[in-house]
Protein backbone atom coordinates (compact mmCIF):
# COMPACT_ATOMS: atom_id res chain seq x y z
CA UNK A 1 0.00 0.00 0.00
CA UNK A 2 2.51 2.38 1.23
CA UNK A 3 4.93 1.79 -1.99
CA UNK A 4 1.84 1.98 -4.65
CA UNK A 5 1.15 5.56 -2.43
CA UNK A 6 5.14 6.67 -3.01
CA UNK A 7 4.96 6.45 -6.46
CA UNK A 8 7.78 7.71 -8.75
CA UNK A 9 5.45 10.12 -9.71
CA UNK A 10 5.07 11.94 -6.28
CA UNK A 11 8.81 11.83 -5.23
CA UNK A 12 9.41 13.42 -9.03
CA UNK A 13 6.96 15.90 -8.54
CA UNK A 14 8.05 16.79 -5.40
CA UNK A 15 12.07 17.12 -6.29
CA UNK A 16 10.78 18.99 -9.58
CA UNK A 17 8.65 21.39 -6.93
CA UNK A 18 11.78 21.82 -4.71
CA UNK A 19 14.37 22.17 -7.56
CA UNK A 20 11.64 24.74 -9.53
CA UNK A 21 11.71 26.68 -6.45
CA UNK A 22 14.92 26.75 -5.43
CA UNK A 23 16.29 27.90 -8.53
CA UNK A 24 13.76 30.85 -8.64
CA UNK A 25 15.21 31.69 -5.29
CA UNK A 26 18.56 31.66 -5.87
CA UNK A 27 18.24 33.94 -8.75
CA UNK A 28 17.35 36.44 -6.22
CA UNK A 29 20.19 35.65 -3.50
CA UNK A 30 23.71 36.35 -5.09
CA UNK A 31 22.98 39.87 -6.24
CA UNK A 32 21.92 40.57 -2.32
CA UNK A 33 25.10 39.03 -1.64
CA UNK A 34 27.46 40.71 -3.66
CA UNK A 35 25.90 43.92 -4.66
CA UNK A 36 25.44 45.00 -0.45
CA UNK A 37 29.17 44.09 -0.56
CA UNK A 38 30.12 46.51 -3.24
CA UNK A 39 27.55 49.09 -2.16
CA UNK A 40 29.24 48.97 1.62
CA UNK A 41 32.62 49.68 -0.90
CA UNK A 42 30.90 52.57 -2.61
CA UNK A 43 29.92 54.43 0.32
CA UNK A 44 33.13 53.72 2.60
CA UNK A 45 34.79 55.66 -0.59
CA UNK A 46 32.24 58.11 -0.47
CA UNK A 47 32.87 58.77 3.31
CA UNK A 48 36.20 58.96 3.44
CA UNK A 49 37.09 60.74 0.08
CA UNK A 50 33.91 62.92 -0.01
CA UNK A 51 33.99 62.81 -3.63
CA UNK A 52 29.76 63.48 -4.66
CA UNK A 53 30.59 60.97 -8.06
CA UNK A 54 30.86 57.60 -5.11
CA UNK A 55 27.57 59.36 -3.64
CA UNK A 56 25.78 59.46 -6.87
CA UNK A 57 27.41 55.65 -7.50
CA UNK A 58 26.12 54.08 -3.99
CA UNK A 59 22.49 55.43 -4.68
CA UNK A 60 22.08 54.24 -8.40
CA UNK A 61 23.09 50.38 -7.77
CA UNK A 62 21.32 50.80 -4.01
CA UNK A 63 18.24 51.47 -6.23
CA UNK A 64 19.11 48.36 -8.20
CA UNK A 65 19.63 46.11 -4.96
CA UNK A 66 16.38 47.33 -3.48
CA UNK A 67 14.79 46.05 -6.26
CA UNK A 68 16.05 42.26 -6.23
CA UNK A 69 15.85 42.46 -2.82
CA UNK A 70 12.15 43.26 -2.32
CA UNK A 71 11.15 40.89 -5.03
CA UNK A 72 13.17 38.83 -3.44
CA UNK A 73 12.60 38.85 -0.07
CA UNK A 74 11.00 35.85 1.68
CA UNK A 75 10.86 33.70 -1.74
CA UNK A 76 13.09 31.11 0.55
CA UNK A 77 10.05 30.74 2.66
CA UNK A 78 8.67 28.66 -0.30
CA UNK A 79 11.30 26.22 0.46
CA UNK A 80 10.87 25.80 3.92
CA UNK A 81 7.07 25.75 3.41
CA UNK A 82 7.48 22.38 1.63
CA UNK A 83 9.56 21.17 4.14
CA UNK A 84 6.53 20.83 6.00
CA UNK A 85 4.58 19.77 3.73
CA UNK A 86 5.83 17.70 1.16
CA UNK A 87 9.10 16.20 3.23
CA UNK A 88 8.05 16.09 6.44
CA UNK A 89 9.51 12.96 7.71
CA UNK A 90 12.87 14.61 6.64
CA UNK A 91 11.86 17.65 8.32
CA UNK A 92 11.36 15.43 11.50
CA UNK A 93 14.54 13.37 11.01
CA UNK A 94 16.97 16.35 10.47
CA UNK A 95 14.68 18.67 12.98
CA UNK A 96 16.69 19.32 15.22
CA UNK A 97 19.79 20.45 13.18
CA UNK A 98 18.27 21.75 10.15
CA UNK A 99 15.95 23.47 12.19
CA UNK A 100 18.27 25.07 14.76
CA UNK A 101 20.64 27.10 11.86
CA UNK A 102 17.53 28.10 10.25
CA UNK A 103 16.19 29.63 12.96
CA UNK A 104 19.07 30.93 14.33
CA UNK A 105 18.64 32.45 9.90
CA UNK A 106 15.48 33.85 10.57
CA UNK A 107 15.47 35.65 14.35
CA UNK A 108 19.08 36.85 13.93
CA UNK A 109 20.65 37.71 10.35
CA UNK A 110 17.38 38.20 8.60
CA UNK A 111 16.17 40.72 10.77
CA UNK A 112 19.09 42.48 11.09
CA UNK A 113 19.40 42.76 7.33
CA UNK A 114 15.80 44.03 7.24
CA UNK A 115 16.00 46.36 9.83
CA UNK A 116 19.13 47.84 8.35
CA UNK A 117 17.97 48.12 5.00
CA UNK A 118 15.20 50.18 5.73
CA UNK A 119 17.96 53.00 7.26
CA UNK A 120 20.35 52.35 4.47
CA UNK A 121 17.58 52.67 1.68
CA UNK A 122 14.90 55.37 3.66
CA UNK A 123 17.83 57.09 6.14
CA UNK A 124 19.75 59.14 3.62
CA UNK A 125 19.67 62.56 4.92
CA UNK A 126 18.00 61.21 8.42
CA UNK A 127 20.96 59.91 9.80
CA UNK A 128 24.22 60.49 10.33
CA UNK A 129 26.88 59.28 7.58
CA UNK A 130 28.58 57.51 10.10
CA UNK A 131 25.39 55.40 10.81
CA UNK A 132 23.92 55.18 7.61
CA UNK A 133 27.65 53.42 6.65
CA UNK A 134 27.39 51.30 9.36
CA UNK A 135 23.92 50.29 8.29
CA UNK A 136 25.30 49.58 4.66
CA UNK A 137 27.49 47.24 6.29
CA UNK A 138 25.21 45.87 8.60
CA UNK A 139 23.01 44.82 5.40
CA UNK A 140 26.08 43.26 4.00
CA UNK A 141 26.91 41.29 7.25
CA UNK A 142 23.17 40.68 7.77
CA UNK A 143 22.73 39.17 4.19
CA UNK A 144 26.27 36.98 4.24
CA UNK A 145 25.46 35.73 7.77
CA UNK A 146 22.15 34.42 6.50
CA UNK A 147 23.56 32.54 3.88
CA UNK A 148 25.98 31.27 6.13
CA UNK A 149 23.36 29.17 8.30
CA UNK A 150 21.53 27.95 4.93
CA UNK A 151 24.40 26.68 3.81
CA UNK A 152 26.01 25.09 7.16
CA UNK A 153 22.15 23.46 7.58
CA UNK A 154 22.46 22.36 3.79
CA UNK A 155 26.23 21.26 3.80
CA UNK A 156 24.84 18.97 6.75
CA UNK A 157 22.83 16.91 4.84
CA UNK A 158 25.81 16.59 2.51
CA UNK A 159 28.08 15.62 5.02
CA UNK A 160 26.28 14.95 8.59
CA UNK A 161 28.23 15.04 11.08
CA UNK A 162 28.05 16.27 14.91
CA UNK A 163 24.64 14.28 15.40
CA UNK A 164 23.27 11.00 17.50
CA UNK A 165 20.57 9.59 15.70
CA UNK A 166 17.50 9.18 18.69
CA UNK A 167 15.43 5.47 18.03
CA UNK A 168 12.66 6.80 20.59
CA UNK A 169 11.92 10.17 18.78
CA UNK A 170 13.11 9.23 15.03
CA UNK A 171 15.17 12.14 15.05
CA UNK A 172 18.86 13.15 14.58
CA UNK A 173 20.04 15.20 17.80
CA UNK A 174 22.75 17.78 17.38
CA UNK A 175 25.41 16.35 19.72
CA UNK A 176 28.08 19.08 18.56
CA UNK A 177 26.91 22.07 17.51
CA UNK A 178 30.84 23.18 16.26
CA UNK A 179 31.27 20.30 14.57
CA UNK A 180 27.83 20.88 12.14
CA UNK A 181 29.50 24.59 11.66
CA UNK A 182 32.79 24.31 11.48
CA UNK A 183 32.79 20.85 9.05
CA UNK A 184 35.40 21.28 6.37
CA UNK A 185 32.35 20.80 4.26
CA UNK A 186 30.41 23.67 5.66
CA UNK A 187 32.75 25.98 5.42
CA UNK A 188 33.67 24.94 1.32
CA UNK A 189 30.46 25.43 0.94
CA UNK A 190 30.04 28.62 2.63
CA UNK A 191 32.98 30.66 1.25
CA UNK A 192 32.14 28.85 -2.53
CA UNK A 193 28.95 30.07 -2.15
CA UNK A 194 29.28 33.75 -1.08
CA UNK A 195 32.56 34.51 -3.24
CA UNK A 196 30.97 32.84 -7.03
CA UNK A 197 27.81 35.31 -5.35
CA UNK A 198 30.46 38.19 -5.20
CA UNK A 199 31.32 37.12 -8.68
CA UNK A 200 28.33 37.34 -10.00
CA UNK A 201 27.56 40.69 -8.83
CA UNK A 202 30.68 41.86 -10.21
CA UNK A 203 29.26 40.89 -13.87
CA UNK A 204 26.35 42.63 -12.76
CA UNK A 205 27.66 45.63 -12.37
CA UNK A 206 29.76 45.52 -15.35
CA UNK A 207 27.19 44.49 -17.87
CA UNK A 208 24.85 47.27 -17.00
CA UNK A 209 27.65 49.79 -16.71
CA UNK A 210 29.38 48.62 -20.46
CA UNK A 211 25.68 48.95 -21.82
CA UNK A 212 25.69 53.22 -20.38
CA UNK A 213 29.46 53.03 -21.92
CA UNK A 214 27.79 51.64 -25.60
CA UNK A 215 24.40 53.92 -24.73
CA UNK A 216 27.19 57.00 -24.34
CA UNK A 217 25.96 57.68 -21.39
CA UNK A 218 27.33 58.58 -18.00
CA UNK A 219 30.45 57.50 -19.06
CA UNK A 220 32.68 58.28 -15.98
CA UNK A 221 30.60 56.78 -13.71
CA UNK A 222 30.24 53.44 -16.14
CA UNK A 223 34.19 53.51 -16.05
CA UNK A 224 34.21 54.33 -12.00
CA UNK A 225 31.90 51.26 -11.57
CA UNK A 226 33.77 48.96 -13.85
CA UNK A 227 37.55 49.40 -12.07
CA UNK A 228 35.62 48.78 -9.03
CA UNK A 229 33.57 45.99 -9.83
CA UNK A 230 36.36 44.31 -12.10
CA UNK A 231 38.97 44.40 -9.27
CA UNK A 232 36.39 43.20 -6.48
CA UNK A 233 35.07 40.55 -9.49
CA UNK A 234 39.16 39.60 -10.08
CA UNK A 235 39.66 39.01 -6.38
CA UNK A 236 36.24 36.66 -5.80
CA UNK A 237 36.59 34.96 -8.55
CA UNK A 238 40.20 33.65 -7.73
CA UNK A 239 38.49 33.24 -4.11
CA UNK A 240 36.07 30.92 -6.23
CA UNK A 241 38.45 28.55 -7.70
CA UNK A 242 40.30 28.22 -4.68
CA UNK A 243 37.15 27.49 -2.81
CA UNK A 244 36.18 24.96 -5.44
CA UNK A 245 39.49 23.31 -5.38
CA UNK A 246 39.28 22.94 -1.53
CA UNK A 247 35.31 21.84 -2.13
CA UNK A 248 36.24 19.05 -4.73
CA UNK A 249 39.38 18.12 -2.05
CA UNK A 250 36.22 17.77 0.67
CA UNK A 251 33.93 15.70 -2.18
CA UNK A 252 36.81 13.47 -2.79
CA UNK A 253 36.42 12.34 1.14
CA UNK A 254 33.02 12.82 1.66
CA UNK A 255 30.92 12.33 -1.70
CA UNK A 256 32.63 10.51 -4.10
CA UNK A 257 29.93 9.29 -5.94
CA UNK A 258 29.47 12.72 -6.60
CA UNK A 259 32.76 13.03 -7.93
CA UNK A 260 33.28 10.32 -10.23
CA UNK A 261 29.53 11.58 -11.77
CA UNK A 262 31.21 15.39 -12.10
CA UNK A 263 34.27 13.20 -14.08
CA UNK A 264 31.73 11.00 -15.94
CA UNK A 265 34.23 8.42 -14.36
CA UNK A 266 33.40 4.57 -14.46
CA UNK A 267 36.50 3.39 -13.60
CA UNK A 268 38.63 4.44 -11.09
CA UNK A 269 42.31 4.06 -10.28
CA UNK A 270 45.86 5.46 -9.86
CA UNK A 271 47.03 8.59 -11.64
CA UNK A 272 43.49 9.37 -13.10
CA UNK A 273 43.10 12.66 -15.46
CA UNK A 274 40.81 15.18 -15.49
CA UNK A 275 38.17 16.01 -18.29
CA UNK A 276 38.40 19.64 -19.62
CA UNK A 277 35.84 18.68 -22.49
CA UNK A 278 33.86 15.48 -23.46
CA UNK A 279 30.52 13.90 -24.77
CA UNK A 280 28.73 11.82 -22.42
CA UNK A 281 26.77 9.32 -23.62
CA UNK A 282 25.06 5.90 -23.02
CA UNK A 283 27.00 2.56 -23.71
CA UNK A 284 25.06 -0.68 -23.24
CA UNK A 285 27.87 -2.07 -22.07
CA UNK A 286 27.76 -0.42 -19.14
CA UNK A 287 26.71 -2.31 -15.84
CA UNK A 288 23.84 -0.10 -15.29
CA UNK A 289 21.62 2.22 -18.09
CA UNK A 290 22.29 5.14 -15.63
CA UNK A 291 25.78 4.95 -15.99
CA UNK A 292 27.27 6.84 -19.14
CA UNK A 293 30.75 6.89 -21.52
CA UNK A 294 32.64 9.95 -22.02
CA UNK A 295 33.44 10.06 -25.39
CA UNK A 296 35.78 12.76 -27.41
CA UNK A 297 37.13 13.63 -24.24
CA UNK A 298 40.06 15.82 -24.07
CA UNK A 299 41.99 14.86 -20.23
CA UNK A 300 44.93 16.35 -18.50
CA UNK A 301 46.78 13.01 -17.14
CA UNK A 302 47.09 12.47 -13.55
CA UNK A 303 45.09 15.84 -12.65
CA UNK A 304 42.11 14.69 -11.02
CA UNK A 305 44.31 11.86 -9.14
CA UNK A 306 46.00 15.57 -8.15
CA UNK A 307 43.50 17.49 -7.70
CA UNK A 308 42.07 15.13 -4.78
CA UNK A 309 45.08 14.37 -3.03
CA UNK A 310 47.88 16.39 -3.61
CA UNK A 311 49.22 13.64 -5.33
CA UNK A 312 49.35 12.46 -8.97
CA UNK A 313 49.39 9.02 -8.58
CA UNK A 314 46.74 8.56 -6.03
CA UNK A 315 43.78 6.24 -6.73
CA UNK A 316 40.43 7.60 -7.49
CA UNK A 317 37.62 5.56 -7.25
CA UNK A 318 35.08 5.35 -10.38
CA UNK A 319 31.28 4.68 -10.10
CA UNK A 320 32.17 0.78 -10.58
CA UNK A 321 34.72 0.95 -7.92
CA UNK A 322 32.33 2.71 -5.34
CA UNK A 323 29.56 -0.24 -6.35
CA UNK A 324 32.28 -2.80 -5.68
CA UNK A 325 34.05 -1.47 -2.45
CA UNK A 326 37.35 -0.06 -2.44
CA UNK A 327 40.05 1.04 -0.22
CA UNK A 328 40.79 4.65 -0.47
CA UNK A 329 44.16 6.58 -1.17
CA UNK A 330 43.88 7.19 2.30
CA UNK A 331 43.62 3.92 3.48
CA UNK A 332 39.90 4.03 4.14
CA UNK A 333 38.18 1.09 3.42
CA UNK A 334 34.31 0.98 1.83
CA UNK A 335 32.27 -1.89 1.12
CA UNK A 336 30.32 -2.94 -1.50
CA UNK A 337 27.14 -1.03 -2.20
CA UNK A 338 25.45 -4.34 -1.98
CA UNK A 339 27.34 -4.58 1.75
CA UNK A 340 26.14 -0.97 2.69
CA UNK A 341 22.64 -1.95 1.62
CA UNK A 342 22.77 -5.72 4.19
CA UNK A 343 24.01 -3.03 6.82
CA UNK A 344 21.43 -0.47 5.96
CA UNK A 345 18.83 -3.17 6.43
CA UNK A 346 20.32 -4.93 9.76
CA UNK A 347 19.93 -1.07 10.98
CA UNK A 348 16.45 -1.04 10.21
CA UNK A 349 15.37 -4.50 11.14
CA UNK A 350 17.48 -3.39 14.78
CA UNK A 351 15.34 -0.33 14.67
CA UNK A 352 12.45 -2.39 14.57
CA UNK A 353 13.33 -4.63 17.56
CA UNK A 354 14.18 -2.07 19.69
CA UNK A 355 10.68 -0.61 19.84
CA UNK A 356 9.36 -3.55 20.19
CA UNK A 357 11.72 -4.51 23.02
CA UNK A 358 11.07 -1.35 25.01
CA UNK A 359 7.13 -1.54 24.35
CA UNK A 360 7.86 -4.78 26.25
CA UNK A 361 10.13 -3.82 28.95
CA UNK A 362 12.97 -6.48 27.07
CA UNK A 363 16.16 -4.52 28.50
CA UNK A 364 18.57 -7.06 27.36
CA UNK A 365 17.34 -7.15 23.72
CA UNK A 366 16.19 -3.55 23.75
CA UNK A 367 19.89 -3.07 24.61
CA UNK A 368 21.49 -5.22 22.26
CA UNK A 369 19.57 -3.99 19.04
CA UNK A 370 20.41 -0.41 20.43
CA UNK A 371 24.22 -1.30 19.55
CA UNK A 372 23.21 -2.96 16.62
CA UNK A 373 21.46 0.20 15.27
CA UNK A 374 24.33 2.50 15.91
CA UNK A 375 27.09 -0.01 14.78
CA UNK A 376 25.04 0.12 10.92
CA UNK A 377 23.56 3.56 11.70
CA UNK A 378 26.39 5.23 8.90
CA UNK A 379 24.95 2.80 6.36
CA UNK A 380 20.85 3.32 7.11
CA UNK A 381 19.73 5.25 4.30
CA UNK A 382 21.21 2.30 1.73
CA UNK A 383 18.66 -0.27 3.34
CA UNK A 384 16.07 1.79 1.35
CA UNK A 385 17.53 1.13 -1.23
CA UNK A 386 16.24 -0.98 -4.11
CA UNK A 387 19.49 -2.19 -5.99
CA UNK A 388 23.10 -0.77 -5.74
CA UNK A 389 22.65 1.45 -8.97
CA UNK A 390 20.20 3.27 -7.33
CA UNK A 391 22.77 4.96 -5.92
CA UNK A 392 24.02 6.67 -9.08
CA UNK A 393 22.96 9.94 -9.76
CA UNK A 394 22.10 11.49 -13.40
CA UNK A 395 25.27 11.52 -14.70
CA UNK A 396 24.98 13.79 -17.83
CA UNK A 397 23.84 16.49 -16.31
CA UNK A 398 26.25 16.78 -13.39
CA UNK A 399 28.28 16.23 -15.96
CA UNK A 400 28.06 18.95 -18.47
CA UNK A 401 26.94 21.46 -15.95
CA UNK A 402 30.30 21.13 -13.40
CA UNK A 403 32.13 21.84 -17.22
CA UNK A 404 30.05 24.78 -18.08
CA UNK A 405 30.29 26.26 -14.27
CA UNK A 406 34.05 25.67 -14.45
CA UNK A 407 33.94 27.02 -18.12
CA UNK A 408 32.36 30.16 -17.39
CA UNK A 409 34.30 30.90 -14.38
CA UNK A 410 37.52 31.01 -16.14
CA UNK A 411 35.68 33.25 -19.05
CA UNK A 412 35.32 35.62 -16.13
CA UNK A 413 38.50 35.62 -15.27
CA UNK A 414 39.24 37.08 -18.65
CA UNK A 415 36.21 39.42 -18.38
CA UNK A 416 37.65 40.87 -15.26
CA UNK A 417 40.98 41.71 -17.05
CA UNK A 418 39.62 43.10 -19.67
CA UNK A 419 36.93 45.40 -18.18
CA UNK A 420 39.71 46.40 -16.39
CA UNK A 421 42.14 47.51 -18.94
CA UNK A 422 39.23 48.95 -20.87
CA UNK A 423 37.94 50.90 -18.25
CA UNK A 424 41.62 52.27 -17.01
CA UNK A 425 42.76 53.19 -20.72
CA UNK A 426 39.15 54.57 -21.78
CA UNK A 427 39.39 53.32 -25.04
CA UNK A 428 35.52 52.94 -25.45
CA UNK A 429 35.36 53.93 -29.40
CA UNK A 430 37.42 51.00 -29.87
CA UNK A 431 37.15 47.23 -28.91
CA UNK A 432 33.44 47.52 -28.69
CA UNK A 433 32.97 43.24 -28.02
CA UNK A 434 34.03 44.22 -24.31
CA UNK A 435 31.21 45.86 -23.31
CA UNK A 436 29.06 43.27 -25.32
CA UNK A 437 31.05 40.66 -23.77
CA UNK A 438 30.53 41.88 -20.26
CA UNK A 439 26.40 42.51 -21.11
CA UNK A 440 26.38 39.05 -22.28
CA UNK A 441 28.54 37.57 -18.99
CA UNK A 442 25.68 38.77 -16.61
CA UNK A 443 23.18 36.03 -17.56
CA UNK A 444 26.00 33.72 -17.98
CA UNK A 445 26.80 34.69 -14.47
CA UNK A 446 23.44 33.12 -13.57
CA UNK A 447 23.98 30.40 -15.11
CA UNK A 448 27.01 29.15 -13.78
CA UNK A 449 25.56 29.80 -10.41
CA UNK A 450 22.63 27.41 -10.98
CA UNK A 451 25.04 24.74 -12.63
CA UNK A 452 26.90 24.82 -9.34
CA UNK A 453 23.68 24.63 -7.32
CA UNK A 454 22.90 21.23 -9.69
CA UNK A 455 26.66 19.66 -9.51
CA UNK A 456 25.48 20.34 -5.28
CA UNK A 457 22.71 18.58 -5.65
CA UNK A 458 21.21 16.46 -8.76
CA UNK A 459 25.09 14.80 -7.89
CA UNK A 460 24.35 13.69 -4.24
CA UNK A 461 21.01 12.12 -5.49
CA UNK A 462 19.76 10.14 -4.50
CA UNK A 463 20.00 10.90 -0.45
CA UNK A 464 18.69 14.08 0.84
CA UNK A 465 21.17 13.33 3.74
CA UNK A 466 23.92 11.59 2.38
CA UNK A 467 24.12 7.73 3.31
CA UNK A 468 21.03 8.03 6.24
CA UNK A 469 17.73 9.59 4.29
CA UNK A 470 16.58 9.02 0.72
CA UNK A 471 14.35 11.11 -1.14
CA UNK A 472 11.81 8.42 -1.40
CA UNK A 473 11.73 8.03 2.43
CA UNK A 474 11.51 11.87 2.61
CA UNK A 475 8.54 12.55 1.18
CA UNK A 476 5.44 12.81 2.57
CA UNK A 477 3.14 10.50 1.05
CA UNK A 478 0.15 12.78 0.39
CA UNK A 479 -1.99 13.27 -3.15
CA UNK A 480 0.78 13.59 -6.22
CA UNK A 481 -1.81 15.73 -7.95
CA UNK A 482 -1.42 18.06 -5.10
CA UNK A 483 1.73 18.83 -5.72
CA UNK A 484 1.31 18.80 -9.00
CA UNK A 485 -0.75 21.88 -8.93
CA UNK A 486 1.25 23.66 -5.99
CA UNK A 487 3.84 23.31 -8.58
CA UNK A 488 2.43 25.07 -11.34
CA UNK A 489 0.94 27.66 -8.99
CA UNK A 490 4.84 28.61 -7.63
CA UNK A 491 5.56 28.16 -11.16
CA UNK A 492 3.06 31.05 -12.00
CA UNK A 493 3.87 33.51 -8.52
CA UNK A 494 8.04 32.74 -9.53
CA UNK A 495 7.72 33.72 -12.92
CA UNK A 496 5.73 37.09 -12.37
CA UNK A 497 7.90 37.94 -9.34
CA UNK A 498 11.09 37.74 -12.14
CA UNK A 499 8.78 39.44 -14.98
CA UNK A 500 8.55 42.36 -12.38
CA UNK A 501 12.09 42.04 -10.91
CA UNK A 502 13.64 42.68 -14.61
CA UNK A 503 10.68 44.76 -15.41
CA UNK A 504 11.35 47.77 -12.59
CA UNK A 505 15.50 46.79 -12.58
CA UNK A 506 15.06 47.71 -16.90
CA UNK A 507 13.18 50.67 -16.00
CA UNK A 508 15.61 51.84 -12.86
CA UNK A 509 18.72 50.96 -15.52
CA UNK A 510 17.01 52.66 -18.43
CA UNK A 511 16.24 56.05 -16.18
CA UNK A 512 20.33 55.99 -15.18
CA UNK A 513 21.49 58.23 -12.85
CA UNK A 514 18.79 60.70 -11.78
CA UNK A 515 20.73 62.61 -9.25
CA UNK A 516 22.62 65.60 -10.88
CA UNK A 517 24.94 64.37 -13.64
CA UNK A 518 27.97 63.09 -13.45
CA UNK B 1 16.15 56.01 18.82
CA UNK B 2 13.33 53.96 18.68
CA UNK B 3 11.22 57.46 17.65
CA UNK B 4 13.89 58.50 15.32
CA UNK B 5 13.75 54.64 13.59
CA UNK B 6 9.88 54.46 13.77
CA UNK B 7 10.16 58.55 11.79
CA UNK B 8 12.55 57.18 9.11
CA UNK B 9 10.04 54.54 7.99
CA UNK B 10 7.55 56.93 8.49
CA UNK B 11 8.57 59.65 6.57
CA UNK B 12 10.66 57.07 3.62
CA UNK B 13 7.36 55.39 3.32
CA UNK B 14 5.61 58.53 3.04
CA UNK B 15 7.88 60.03 0.06
CA UNK B 16 8.42 56.87 -1.45
CA UNK B 17 8.75 57.40 -5.73
CA UNK B 18 6.53 55.44 -7.81
CA UNK B 19 8.66 52.51 -8.42
CA UNK B 20 9.53 52.52 -4.91
CA UNK B 21 5.12 51.92 -4.24
CA UNK B 22 5.57 49.85 -6.49
CA UNK B 23 8.10 47.51 -5.01
CA UNK B 24 6.08 47.80 -1.83
CA UNK B 25 3.04 46.53 -3.03
CA UNK B 26 4.74 43.55 -5.20
CA UNK B 27 6.04 43.10 -1.20
CA UNK B 28 2.75 43.13 -0.03
CA UNK B 29 1.00 40.69 -2.24
CA UNK B 30 3.64 38.76 -2.25
CA UNK B 31 3.43 38.35 1.15
CA UNK B 32 0.13 37.85 1.44
CA UNK B 33 0.01 35.50 -0.82
CA UNK B 34 2.42 33.12 0.34
CA UNK B 35 1.50 32.91 3.89
CA UNK B 36 -1.92 32.96 3.66
CA UNK B 37 -2.81 31.09 0.34
CA UNK B 38 -0.05 28.88 0.56
CA UNK B 39 1.01 28.45 4.22
CA UNK B 40 -2.64 28.50 5.59
CA UNK B 41 -4.32 27.10 2.61
CA UNK B 42 -2.11 25.03 0.47
CA UNK B 43 0.70 23.76 2.26
CA UNK B 44 0.18 23.27 5.55
CA UNK B 45 2.79 22.01 7.97
CA UNK B 46 1.96 17.65 7.35
CA UNK B 47 2.48 16.57 10.81
CA UNK B 48 1.37 19.15 12.58
CA UNK B 49 -1.76 18.83 10.82
CA UNK B 50 -2.28 15.22 11.43
CA UNK B 51 -1.02 15.04 15.14
CA UNK B 52 -1.33 17.16 17.91
CA UNK B 53 1.70 15.72 20.00
CA UNK B 54 5.60 15.05 19.53
CA UNK B 55 5.16 11.50 20.21
CA UNK B 56 2.28 10.48 17.88
CA UNK B 57 5.00 12.09 14.99
CA UNK B 58 7.66 10.08 16.14
CA UNK B 59 5.19 7.26 15.94
CA UNK B 60 4.34 8.37 12.57
CA UNK B 61 7.73 8.50 11.14
CA UNK B 62 9.17 5.46 12.82
CA UNK B 63 6.50 3.48 10.68
CA UNK B 64 7.75 5.23 7.46
CA UNK B 65 11.55 4.57 8.28
CA UNK B 66 10.90 0.96 10.18
CA UNK B 67 7.99 -0.39 6.71
CA UNK B 68 10.49 0.60 4.12
CA UNK B 69 8.36 3.02 1.33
Amino acid sequence: MIAEITSASLVEWSRWQFAMTAIYHYMFVPLTLGLSFLLAIMETMWVRTGKEEWLHATKFWMKLFAVNFAIGIATGLILEFQFGSNWSNYSWFVGDIFGAPLAIEGLFAFFLEATFFAVMFLGWKKVSRGFHLTSTWMVFLGSNISALWILVANAWMQNPVGMEFNPETARNEMSDFWAVLLSPTAMNKFFHTVTSAYTLSACFVIGVSAWFILKKRHLEFARKSILLASVFGFLSILATIFTGDTSAQDVTRTQPMKLAVMEGLNKGGNGVGLTIIGISEKDPELLSDRMRTVNYGITIPKMLSFLGYRHGDAFVPGIEDILEGYTSYEGKVYPSVEQRMANGRKAIEALKIYRQAVKEKNDNLATESLALLKKNYPDFGYGYLNSPYDVIPPVSLVFYSFRIMVGLGLLFVLLFALAWWYARTRKFDKFRVIPYLAIVCVPLAYVASQCGWIVAEVGRQPWVVQDLMPTNVAVTRIASGWVVTTFWMFAVLFTLLLIAEIGIMFAQIRKGVTEPRI
Amino acid sequence: MLKRLWNIYCEGFRHLPRWGRLLLAIVLAKLLIMFVVFKLLLMPDYLNKQYTSDQEKSEHVLNILINKP
